[in-house]
Order: structure tokens, then C-alpha cells, then sequence
């Protein structure tokens, strides 16, 4: 059993239950248990990007320091720290390698958070993904499947965070092939979608300027469906909350827009090794089980 | 006992007018040795000279020091008249009083004076431990190897053939001609490429003293100038290309397709296949990679099928042992692969191709051959892989804006309705004829929008391309569909290119094409001494200049063969067999692998570039440097250092001669300042100046030493840096053991107009001295027992 | 339209100040445009990211009052783009600044009141939009 410490951030335990209970079924499973780190905080969802930003490093850090005593008392001595939401990955790597590569600005945090013991900068944030293309490789992963997903067409969407900038992306932003690669493991037909890694608006969606965040959940959906993709695959809440929620808007400024689901890759998994039940299905907002249903013969 | 003679030259006034002449001569009359002493207003004129010449032969001097000028200045000058005086050019020194001593010190006529004195006395000691050097020569043939055989290799044998040398042409493809021989049209002029280069590769191809190898690989080459050993392998045909008539009957029969390289992928070849239309050897070869089976023979049905009979199944790589004495690199280019900029959809989208695919597919559309359509609606997309940090190529490609100038105007004035937009950032029209080039595209209505568009999209039904891009000068974001994108792919070294390089140990610029000796002096010259680079293996860049670096690079290498015999510097490092122990330390250290061991360690002369870098490597101090030897520098050193007044500070300066000792003379000239206490001692490079010496310096009353050596870019010596760094190290660190401050020691790297660094520099370090205060007496003579230097 | 900027020294202080917040050598920029057409959000710009350096490196300090650096939504398309090595996220970052170290919100949470949003993008909202 590989045991990795894990860190969920707010949104799992609140809007995206869904994501965390269907990859942590997905992940025992394979064999891998992810371990919730005690005591964490938000890590603040977005990297602050001034150059005098060394207290926004603070609460990122602050979760690093939790593996550390983990690593430290014998608990648990895995160094990597293993995220779901792509935007909590981004911001704890970013806080990461900049401390890391800043001595002072690692010092200044420290002595910032007296109460805690000084970080060291030996932890390393890694994504699921990567965990299932390098540490158990997807031949791994396809020879688990236990309801092969044959008929489904899937679309990967990247988002902004797992990929860019270069020094934090798990792939090439150009052409990143990591959810590609795992949806054919899985059985699936992986479609290509240009839109792929274009911006779903992000922030946007809070506030007046939420047209913003429906034209592109259209082109990014549009995208897929017009390469007749069935659904569309995310790893970030804010990405599948605009993705979802958005499309009556969409609907509205665009008339040839029709529903399309969106799932967590996490929730992929889950039906292909035949844990429908823990996928969390009926919590997405766009209720994916009639397509199933039909697609996979699920009994959703 | 020598017999030295000291000419001191009031230089016009130039020296006279700061210096006392009369003073320095009277001085120089009292040390051990000097014979004769004249204080002359010229000494570089007629009368100079002579008084020099009938002193030489009245008096019996065997040695001369002439207090003037630097000796980069009239060095020379002087070591003829010695020469004429049936003298070792070696016995003549020169003290440099007027460039470190009048000039930028004429403000302090008696401190210059002083200082001027004590540069006379280095001069004298260092001329009486010369030893005559016999300058070594070593036979030169007429031999040459050029590599590669596009326009470049071309050019520079057909030059070297018609003057009478003897040139092995290697080139790894089976045809030479390289990438000009796969264009349609050039720029400015619109010239056909293939009917211009034509007559030359037939040329290489029919000339006596040509012998061409394609299909040929340079697998080693070792030795240096004058004695290149070369091993080539010469692939197999299986086919004869005296007896191919190129019928092209075996094509008919073959059964198998692959993609023809030449036209890059768009048309089919058969595995037995004639290179090009215009290839040369004129005559087809067979594709053991693609051909069904030779061993054992599996079709068999070119040779049946072949009158001339010239089809040979049991072919053999052949190897070929040449011996050159220069040798000319010029292995080309490769395009940059777009693959490496997915966002341009090159390889997805079936309408986006790049320049060099749109060439071959003019030049087949003029022999009527459609490769694909063109469309109405065609768009360049230039400084595809050049300028671009995001894939490591920071150079401009030189030749993109004017092919993509080109490719627009054919398509343009082949069919007017078509619309033709070229995306650039820059227009770069530098050369003769291309601005002019530049406005007949215009006028012809391409239009020319400034803006770098992001990526591309297509459409999935109609497979359109669109495009969007800020045309920077309005502000807006245009959109258009276009029918065919064109991304003008920059140069990148070619893998021969690289190989080749590595294989002769030839340094490759930031840019990772083949490095000059010299950027500005030296253009066609490696830092390999018989190895010269021609054409685009240097850098990118267009046919004419491709020509003129080709024929440049032919008349250097015929420069040196012609003389028959070349005269090696005689600065060379030296081996003390009786102190070797061969434990083969030092090799490691000589940047150019000049050193081997043999029972002993072997210095090759060749080779060996002179800069001493190997010297403070040496556990048993083994190693010495011809004509700037330990005796001598030590010497010098000793003389600077000699009669320091109480109170007074000496501060010594190396100063390598390609860099810092120009630069010096340069601040001289100017009269600029500098602390009057610095003497300069001249060495080829400072990584001669092993740890020992410096901290003897110190024992000897030295207050702060400075090195200065070139930078690395136009260092004639790579990796002499790296070899001060780490003697400086050790020195201070016996320093430091003695109580003495290390920072005392410093360096630094110059270019030659690097005046204020220099001069700052030197000041800091006259600051500092004054701030640490004198050196005791017994910490001076701890160090004196720590060390030995040898000679 | 003849109104002439002049290239002063209030305009090269607002620039150094640009480039020592964001970390960027904003004379590096080429104006090429690679960043305006790699930037999703374009099109509801005002002016296009490019125009924002620009803007930066004449020294017009008006660019901290444009509509285009609220509307970036951080993506890095143009970070991962530029031929020039500049990270263009951090230098509209460090122009939201010129707003927002001001006390000057954005945007008001407050109105965000109507919906139920994922933590995330109340969070992300808020770190970006006020100070």
C-alpha cells in the first residue's frame, strides 16, 4: 500500500465533494492511501506574483511545514505531498520553489511563523496525475479497470494551472498529453480539443463580469462537442464550477449550445474499476447518469 | 659574462618631456652586466638602429634593452635589427617607459622617472637569463580536407583546386549541392538556385585535383596542422556510378515507396533512388535500410532490370586513412523543426507547411508536378524558432525575412488574386539589393503586417487555418482564414554540424553554431590552429555571404600551405624529463590536449598554444614556458621589486599579452591615471603565474599582485580563467597561512577597451594596500622559506 | 488626436517602479504581439496586453486606470509565449497594485451575495480584486 500525504483544500470539503470521495476511493483502489495532512489551511488559491510577496508564502508554507512533522516524527516519511485541485497544486509548488530558491525570503517566512517549526524546503507537491503516469505508470492503471469505458468519448480539459507556468506544469502546455493518455488506459476514446487549455474565466465568475466565464465554458465545450466528445473531463473545482454552472448563461448568448457533462478525472476512475457508487455522481451539476446510463449501461 | 647594451629613446619629446632620459641612462650604466648605454632621440629611426648595430659589433653586446615604446608597438622592429646583427631575435627586451610610464603618468615627472628606472632594470635582468630560442618550423604539404559539400564546401574546394591544392571533398549525403540545391528561386535577384549551382558542382565533380567522397562519413581525425590523420568511410552504393547512366529503368521495377528526402517527405522515392534531378555523382544508389534485402538478396530486380550492369549486391563500406594539412569545416544547416512550437500546428494541421517544404513545391509546380495546392489565401508566419526564449534559439535566422520576401512575391506574381500576408516583427532587408527587394513586394501587394501571431486554429470541417494576430502598429486584433500557412523556420546547426564539432574539438558559440577564433579578426578561423569554418556552420546567413566566407576561408588555409612549411611561436610549454615523473597530472590541465605521457610527459608544439595553464599543475614543478620561463619571469619579478624605499608600495601587474597588456598600453596613450606604484609584467597568458610565484612575490617585498587576462569570448586560449581562478586560490590561502591578507591578491578578465575597469580596478587595490599598511618584515620571511620556483 | 505625451522623468519613475514590483526588465519587449493573441481574455480588453508594456515603457501611467488588467484572469498563455523570457502575469499583478494597495477594491464581495459559489472562486476573487 503506498501511503502519500494529501492535501484537499477548501473546495473539496465543500462544493467538490465529488472530486476528493471519488479519488480517494479510486486511490485505495489502486493501492494508494492518501493520508488528509492534520491541520491545514487555505492555501490561498491564487500564487501572489509581486516580487514582495514573501508573507502571501505564509499560508502555502504552512501546509508544507505539516508534512514535514509528519516526515520528522516517523509518521509518515513520504516526502511528496499529493494535491487534486489543480489550483491548489499551483500555489503550493509556486510558494514551494520560491522559497526554495530564495534563502532570505525562506528565513523571513519562517521567523514570520514563530510557533511553528522552520521549514526546511525538502517537501515536494506533486499532483494525482502525476502519481498515476510516474509512480504507478497507467499500464498499471488500465490493468485495474474493471468496467472498460468502450464507447465513451472523452475530452480532457487542462485548465491553466496544471500546466503553466513551464516550471510548475506536469506536462508541455503545448501539447500535453497526460489526461489523453490516461482516458485511452481507461478504455475511453480521448478526443482532442484546440480549447483544451484555454482559460475558463477563473476569478471571473464572481461578480458582474460572469459573461466573461460563459463565452468560454461555450468554446470550451463547443470544442469538444464539435469533435463529438460525450464529456468533458476537469481537476480543478473552479474549472468545473464554470464549466457547469455557467452553461445556462452560455445557453442564452449562444442558441446552438446544448448541455454537455462535466466530470472530475477522479470520478472517470472511479467508474472504469466499477465504483460507481463512490463516484458522487449525483452531485455534479450537470447531471452526467442519463448519459451513462445510456453510454455505459451503468446503473447510475 | 653577457655584455648588454641599454638605449634609452627620448621618443621626440614623448618620453624626454617627463622623463629624465639622462638620469635613467646613468642609472642603467650602473648595473651589473651593461656595457654600453646611449640615451638616442629616435630609436626606431635609421640612426637608432645603427648606433644599436655598431654597438653590437664594436663592443661585442650579446644582449640589448631598449628603454622606449611598448613592444607591441616596436618590438619587432627592434628583433630585426638583431636578426641583422647575426643575433637571436630572443636577446632583445624592451622596457616599456613610454606607454606605462611617460604617458599616464605625466603628471609625476620624478615618480615616472623612478618608475622608469626600475622597468629598465626588469628589462636588463630578464634579457640576461633569456635564453636563444631557435624558432621551430614544421613542413607544411598542400592537402586539404573540406567537409560537407553544400554551397559553402563547394566554393572553398573549387578556390583551393584552382590554386593548385590537392582537396579531399567529404560529403555524407550521396549528392553534393546541400540546401541550395533544394531552392527554387534566391533573393534579391530571383535567380534559378539550381541552374547557378549547377555548373559548380560539375566542376567539383570534373576537377583534377578534386577527389569528391559523398555518401562518405569523417569518423576520426587526430594530429594538427600540417599532420591531419583522417578517417573516412565511404558507405556503400551498390551501385557504380561510372557505369550508371541514370536511366532510372531499376526505379520502374522497385517495389518499394519510402519518402524522398529531397523534396522533404512530399513525393515517394523507390529504395533504389537518384538523389536529386541534378545530383551529383549523376547516378542512382540503393537504400539498404529501405531495400527489401541484400544479404541475403531478397528481390534482385534493379539488376535485372539494369543494362549497364552497374548494380553491385555485394558492395562493402570502404575506409579511407587520409593525411591533410588543413582542413575546412563546412557542414550547414538543418531547419529548425516546427514540431517544437505545437501551438502552430505544424504536423496536425494538413495546411500549415514550412518554407523549405513551400520551395520544393514551387520548383516541382514549375516542372508541372502538383504537390498540393497553394490556395488563394496564403500566409508567412516569420521568426518561427528564432527569437524566441521559450525554445532556446535567442539569435535572429539573418536569411527569414528576405526568403519569406521572396516566397511571397513568386506566389504573388504566379497568381495576383491570391491574397499574400507576411506576419513579421521585424523586417530585416539588410543587404545589397534587399530593401529594393523589399518595395517590389509591396508593390507587387503583399502585405506586410506587423504583429507575432500566438498559434494557429483550424477549422475541423474545411481544414482553413485560422489565424489572429495584434497588428502591433493599430492596436487591433486581426482574424483572417487562410488557405495555407507558411512558418518561416529559422537555422539551427546541422547534426554533422554538431558532430563534426565535437569530433574536432571545436568550441561552439552561445548560439551552438561553430565558434570564430576571434569575432571581429579572425571570422573563417577556428580556435584550432589548420582548422578553418566556412558557410552557415558558423551561423546563419545567405548565399553571398556563404560564398565570400568560403573563398575567405580558402585563402587562409592556402595562406599557410603556401609557405610550404609554417614557423611555430616559439612560446611553448617544455618538459623537464629529469624532474617527470609521468603521473600525467598536468594533462588534464592543457585546454587543448597538447600534453601526452610516454614514460614522460610529451608536449606536442604543435599544439601546444603557449599559455602555461599546465605549469602550476605540475607536483614536481616539471613544467617550464619558452621564452616567458620561470628564471626570467622571476627575474623581472625580483627587479620590481628591488630598491623599494621604506614606506614606498609595489604593486605587480600580469598582464596577458592579447588583452590586458594592449589595454594597459591603451590607458597609456590615453593618459589616463593609474596608481603609479603598478608594474607591469608582460605574459601570454597569466595562468603562467603559478601559485609559487605569487606568494615569492610577496616574500620579495610585492604589496598586492593583479592578474589580468582576456575575457573568454576573445581569449585565444580557452580555459585559461578557470586555471588563474584556482592559482590564485592556493596562493592566497598560503597567504592567509602567513597572516597576510589574501585579498591582496586579485584578477580580473578584460577586453581591450575596458579602460575605466582597469584603471578602477587598480585604484581599488593601491586603496586597499594603503588601508592594510605595510607587510612585516618576518611575515615576508616566513613566506620566503614556504617556496621554491624552480629554473 | 495630437495630444503629445511627453517622455519625462515622473513617466521613467512609474516605470522602474513597475519593474521592481513585478521583477520584470520591461525593456525587454520587442512588441511583438505574441502575448495579445495568446491571451483568452482579448477580446473584452480595452487595450491588448501588449499595449499594457507598452504603455508601461513609454512611461504612461493612465494603463493602471484600463479596464484590460482586471480583466486578466492569470492564465500564463502569455508568460508560457513570450519570446523574451517576460512574465506578463506578473507585471498586470503588479498594475492591480497601483489600485488596490490604495484601499480601492475591485470589486465589491458584497455583491456577490446572490449565489452560492465554490470556496475557490471567492477566495481567488477576492485575493485578486481586492487589497
Amino acid at each position: 500500500m503506498l501511503k502519500f500525504p494529501y492535501y484537499p483544500g477548501c473546495t473539496l470539503k465543500q462544493k467538490a465533494r465529488n472530486f476528493e470521495v471519488s479519488a480517494l476511493a479510486a486511490a485505495r483502489y489502486l493501492g494508494i492511501e492518501l493520508v488528509e495532512i492534520p491541520r491545514w489551511n487555505c492555501c490561498g488559491a491564487v500564487y501572489s506574483l509581486t516580487t514582495d510577496n514573501v508573507m502571501r508564502q505564509v499560508g502555502p508554507i504552512r501546509n508544507l511545514i505539516r508534512v514535514q512533522q509528519l516526515n520528522d516524527s516517523g509518521e509518515l516519511p513520504e516526502r511528496r505531498l499529493v494535491t487534486l485541485c489543480s489550483m491548489c497544486f499551483n500555489v503550493l509548488k509556486r510558494a514551494n520553489l520560491m522559497v526554495r530558491s530564495d534563502p532570505e525570503a525562506l528565513r523571513l517566512v519562517n521567523q514570520f511563523m514563530d510557533t511553528e517549526p522552520d521549514y526546511r524546503g525538502e517537501v515536494e507537491v506533486v499532483h494525482f496525475l502525476e502519481i498515476l503516469r510516474d509512480v504507478l505508470g497507467f499500464e498499471k492503471v488500465s490493468a485495474g479497470v474493471a468496467r472498460p469505458l468502450e464507447g465513451l468519448r472523452v475530452s480532457a480539459y487542462y485548465g491553466c494551472t496544471l500546466l503553466r507556468p513551464r516550471e510548475v506544469g506536469i506536462d508541455d502546455p503545448e501539447a500535453p498529453r497526460v489526461m489523453e493518455d490516461l482516458i485511452a488506459a481507461l478504455g475511453a476514446e480521448p478526443v482532442d480539443n484546440p480549447n483544451k487549455s484555454l482559460c475558463c474565466g477563473s476569478y471571473h465568475t464572481v461578480g458582474r463580469n460572469v459573461e466573461i466565464v460563459a463565452k468560454r465554458a461555450y468554446r470550451i465545450l463547443q470544442g469538444a462537442r464539435d469533435r463529438g466528445a460525450d464529456l468533458v473531463i476537469t481537476s480543478c473545482p473552479l474549472c468545473s464550477f464554470n464549466l457547469e454552472a455557467r452553461q445556462d448563461l452560455a445557453r442564452k448568448l449562444y442558441p446552438d449550445f446544448r448541455p454537455m457533462p462535466v466530470l472530475y478525472f477522479t470520478q472517470l476512475l472511479a467508474l472504469a474499476f466499477g465504483l460507481e457508487e463512490e463516484a458522487g455522481l449525483e452531485e455534479n451539476l450537470v447531471d452526467p447518469r442519463p448519459l451513462l446510463r445510456d453510454k455505459l449501461g451503468v446503473a447510475v | 659574462m653577457p655584455r648588454i647594451g641599454v638605449y634609452v629613446c627620448h621618443c621626440g619629446g614623448n618620453i624626454s618631456d617627463v622623463v629624465d632620459v639622462e638620469e635613467v641612462a646613468r642609472f642603467a650604466s650602473r648595473l651589473p652586466d651593461v656595457v654600453v648605454v646611449r640615451s638616442i632621440t629616435h630609436m626606431c629611426s635609421e640612426s637608432g638602429q645603427r648606433a644599436i648595430l655598431d654597438d653590437i659589433r664594436q663592443h661585442r653586446l650579446d644582449r640589448v634593452v631598449v628603454a622606449a615604446c611598448s613592444p607591441q608597438f616596436q618590438g619587432r622592429t627592434f628583433e630585426k635589427v638583431l636578426q641583422k646583427a647575426g643575433l637571436n631575435p630572443a636577446l632583445v627586451e624592451m622596457a616599456n617607459i613610454r606607454e606605462q610610464s611617460a604617458w599616464p603618468h605625466y603628471r609625476s615627472p620624478a615618480e615616472a622617472t623612478e618608475k622608469a628606472k626600475v622597468l629598465t632594470a626588469m628589462a636588463v635582468e630578464r634579457v640576461r637569463r633569456v635564453r636563444p630560442v631557435e624558432r621551430e618550423t614544421i613542413p607544411v604539404g598542400k592537402e586539404v580536407l573540406v567537409i560537407g559539400g553544400g554551397i559553402a564546401g563547394i566554393q572553398a574546394a573549387l578556390d583551393l583546386a584552382n590554386a593548385g591544392f590537392r582537396v579531399y571533398l567529404v560529403e555524407e549525403k550521396p549528392t553534393i549541392g546541400g540546401h541550395m540545391a533544394q531552392l527554387s528561386r534566391t533573393f534579391p535577384t530571383e535567380d534559378c538556385a539550381s541552374c547557378i549551382l549547377a555548373p559548380k558542382m560539375a566542376d567539383v565533380a570534373d576537377h583534377p585535383n578534386i577527389h569528391l567522397l559523398t555518401y562518405a562519413e569523417v569518423l576520426e581525425v587526430k594530429g594538427s596542422l600540417g599532420d591531419f590523420r583522417v578517417r573516412v568511410k565511404v558507405k556503400p552504393r551498390y551501385v557504380d556510378p561510372e557505369k550508371c547512366t541514370a536511366c532510372g529503368e531499376c526505379e520502374k521495377v522497385c517495389p518499394v515507396s519510402v519518402p524522398n528526402e529531397f523534396d522533404l517527405g512530399l513525393t515517394q522515392r523507390k529504395a533504389i533512388y537518384l538523389p536529386s534531378p541534378t545530383a551529383v555523382p549523376h547516378a542512382h544508389l540503393i537504400d539498404e535500410n529501405a531495400c527489401l534485402g541484400l544479404v541475403p538478396l531478397t528481390c534482385g530486380l534493379c539488376a535485372r532490370a539494369c543494362e549497364a550492369g552497374a548494380i553491385n549486391y555485394d558492395d562493402s563500406p570502404k575506409y579511407l586513412n587520409l593525411k591533410v594539412d588543413t582542413i575546412i569545416v563546412a557542414t550547414g544547416f538543418e531547419t529548425f523543426d516546427p514540431r517544437l512550437k505545437p501551438q502552430y500546428g505544424y504536423g496536425r494541421f494538413e495546411n500549415v507547411i514550412t518554407a523549405l517544404e513551400l520551395e520544393r513545391i514551387i520548383v516541382r509546380m514549375a516542372e508541372g508536378e502538383v504537390l498540393r495546392p497553394i490556395g488563394k489565401r496564403v500566409a508567412f508566419i516569420q521568426c518561427v524558432g528564432s527569437r524566441d526564449a521559450q525554445v532556446g534559439n535567442l539569435y535572429c535566422s539573418r536569411i527569414c525575412c528576405m526568403y519569406a520576401t521572396k516566397l511571397a512575391s513568386l506566389l504573388k506574381r504566379a497568381d495576383p488574386s491570391r491574397e499574400v500576408y507576411v506576419f513579421y516583427t521585424d523586417l530585416r532587408s539588410y543587404g545589397k539589393g534587399f530593401e529594393e527587394y523589399y518595395r517590389t513586394a509591396q508593390e507587387l501587394g503583399v502585405k506586410f503586417i506587423r504583429g507575432r501571431p500566438g498559434e494557429l486554429q483550424e477549422d475541423p470541417k474545411t481544414k482553413e487555418i485560422i489565424l489572429r494576430v495584434e497588428d502591433t502598429l493599430t492596436r487591433r486584433i486581426l482574424e483572417k482564414r487562410f488557405d495555407l500557412v507558411v512558418l518561416s523556420v529559422g537555422l539551427v546547426p546541422s547534426k554533422g554540424t554538431l558532430r563534426i564539432a565535437e569530433l574536432l574539438k571545436l568550441p561552439r558559440s552561445a548560439d551552438g553554431f561553430i565558434k570564430e577564433a576571434h569575432p571581429k579578426f579572425r571570422p573563417v578561423d577556428t580556435p584550432v590552429e589548420g582548422i578553418f569554418v566556412a558557410g552557415t556552420a558558423q551561423g546563419p546567413k545567405d548565399i553571398p555571404d556563404t560564398v565570400a566566407q568560403a573563398s575567405a576561408a580558402a585563402s587562409r588555409a592556402m595562406a599557410i600551405m603556401n609557405r610550404g612549411e609554417i614557423e611555430l611561436s616559439p612560446i611553448k610549454a617544455v618538459v623537464d624529463e629529469e624532474r617527470c615523473d609521468g603521473c600525467g597530472e598536468c594533462v588534464p590541465h592543457c585546454p587543448v590536449e597538447a600534453i601526452s605521457v610516454d614514460g614522460v610527459a610529451r608536449v606536442n608544439p604543435a599544439t601546444c598554444k603557449g599559455c602555461g595553464a599546465c605549469i602550476a599543475s605540475c607536483p614536481r614543478e616539471a613544467l617550464d614556458l619558452k621564452l616567458f620561463s620561470n628564471a626570467e619571469i622571476m627575474a623581472e619579478i625580483e627587479a620590481a621589486l628591488a630598491g623599494k624605499k621604506p614606506g614606498e608600495r609595489r604593486i605587480l601587474v600580469f598582464a596577458d599579452d592579447m588583452c590586458t597588456y594592449t589595454l594597459a598600453d591603451g590607458v597609456g596613450t590615453a593618459k589616463l591615471p593609474y596608481p603609479v606604484e603598478a608594474y607591469i609584467i608582460r605574459v601570454p597568458s597569466s595562468s603562467r603565474v603559478t601559485p609559487a610565484m605569487l606568494v615569492r612575490a610577496f616574500a620579495l617585498g610585492a604589496d598586492a599582485v593583479f592578474l589580468g587576462e582576456c575575457e573568454e569570448a576573445v581569449s585565444p586560449y580557452p580555459g585559461t580563467l578557470a586555471a588563474i581562478r584556482e592559482n590564485v586560490r592556493r596562493a592566497r590561502e598560503a597567504l592567509e597561512a602567513a597572516g597576510i591578507e589574501p585579498e591582496r591578491i586579485q584578477y580580473s578578465a578584460f577586453v581591450t577597451v575596458m579602460f575605466k575597469k582597469f584603471t578602477g580596478l587598480l585604484r581599488s587595490l593601491a586603496e586597499a594596500v594603503k588601508r592594510y599598511g605595510e607587510i612585516p618584515e618576518e611575515k615576508r620571511k616566513a613566506l620566503e622559506g614556504a617556496v621554491e620556483v624552480p629554473g | 488626436m495630437s495630444e503629445i505625451t511627453r517622455l519625462d522623468e515622473e513617466g521613467e519613475a512609474f516605470l522602474t517602479k513597475v519593474e521592481i514590483l513585478s521583477g520584470q526588465k520591461l525593456t525587454l519587449c520587442e512588441q511583438c504581439g505574441i502575448c495579445s493573441t495568446s491571451c483568452p481574455m482579448v477580446e473584452e480588453m480595452d487595450i491588448t496586453p501588449a499595449a499594457i508594456i507598452r504603455a508601461v515603457q513609454i512611461g504612461d501611467r493612465s494603463v493602471t486606470e484600463s479596464k484590460a488588467i482586471w480583466v486578466c484572469a492569470s492564465c500564463f498563455s502569455c508568460t508560457v509565449r513570450c519570446p523574451r523570457g517576460i512574465d506578463l502575469a506578473k507585471v498586470t499583478e503588479a498594475l492591480r497594485q497601483f489600485t488596490l494597495r490604495r484601499d480601492v477594491n475591485y470589486i465589491d464581495l458584497r455583491e456577490a451575495q446572490g449565489e452560492e459559489y465554490p470556496t475557490i472562486a471567492l477566495v481567488s476573487a477576492a485575493r485578486k480584486f481586492t487589497g
